[in-house]
């Protein structure tokens, strides 16, 4: 009975593959880059906006401007993805509006948002997290690794590389 | 200036996401995961912060910089309180990305009923 199955299946396996392959839709990565850059690069430049704004009329400077031009950025994913805008614009931009801090406020908002009907503390609650979860775990985990060695290194050698 | 470079450098990491889904076939949550790990790592040789200082929101925006920022924080509070600084300080500089993240979204589920 292994024998049969060992003979077969590998063959049935490998026309499902390149049947599968064939009938897979190719990705047309290098248009899918571009239209990433142009709509990363604008999301970024009007942070950079709303950056300068907060350096140059309230009082910020160069370092303490990025936090508060963060949850201006939250603020405005939050709003259109409640209005459902965000998500027609994601998927024209794949990444481009992915990898800005606007994509994680997106998938916190829509996933509280698609189990609201749960209730609020067994859906909003334990469901907000379910995409951003894993962003906020792994950067944790690896800032504690990094920052541990980093102080560790500073203590032993006296800051010298 | 810094307009431009803010395009170039914050575009250029969005290409890089965009690669990593499309040629190397990670699911969104991997390829966010991947670039928060590069920030942090980043950040730990002292790369990151030349990068802020060149491209602005360029390098601030990207979701990279939560990396970034988590060991900042956890470095600027390890400085005055040795080790214990590490926990206690890591999420001092991400407080407001986090907090304005779970605010709004809050609200969001409150005040709107999902589409499609």
């Amino acid at each position: 009975m292994l024998s049969m199955s060992d003979k077969t299946e590998p063959k049935q396996n490998q026309a499902y593959q390149t049947f599968a392959k064939q009938s897979e839709p190719s990705i047309p990565i290098v248009f899918n880059c571009v239209k990433a850059f142009l709509i990363g690069g604008a999301l970024c430049t009007f942070g950079q906006g709303i950056r300068s704004l907060f350096i140059h009329n309230f009082d910020f400077n160069e370092q303490t401007a990025g936090d508060p031009t963060i949850a201006v950025l939250i603020f405005l994913s939050v709003l259109l993805t409640g209005l459902g805008v965000y998500d027609k614009i994601a998927q024209f931009a794949g990444a481009g509006t992915a990898v800005p801090v606007t994509g994680f406020a997106n998938s916190m908002a829509s996933a509280a948002m698609e189990y609201r009907t749960e209730g609020l503390v067994l859906g909003v609650g334990a469901n907000m997290f379910k995409l951003a979860g894993s962003v906020i775990v792994f950067g944790t985990v690896a800032a504690f690794i990094i920052a541990l060695i980093k102080t560790i290194w500073i203590q032993v050698t006296g800051g010298s590389l | 200036m810094m307009y431009v470079w803010a395009f170039i450098v914050g575009g250029i990491i969005c290409v890089i996401g965009q690669i990593l889904m499309d040629a190397a076939k990670l699911t969104p949550a991997h390829t966010m995961t991947v670039l928060v790990v590069s920030g942090a790592v980043l950040d730990g040789i002292g790369l990151y912060e030349p990068l802020v200082d060149f491209a602005g929101a360029g390098a601030t925006v990207p979701i990279t910089s939560f990396g970034n920022s988590l060991v900042h924080g956890a470095m600027a509070e390890a400085e005055q309180n040795g080790i214990i600084g590490v926990i206690t300080g890591i999420f001092e500089v991400t407080s407001a990305g986090i907090s304005a993240a779970v605010i709004f979204s809050f609200a969001a589920a409150l005040l709107f009923k999902p589409k499609g």
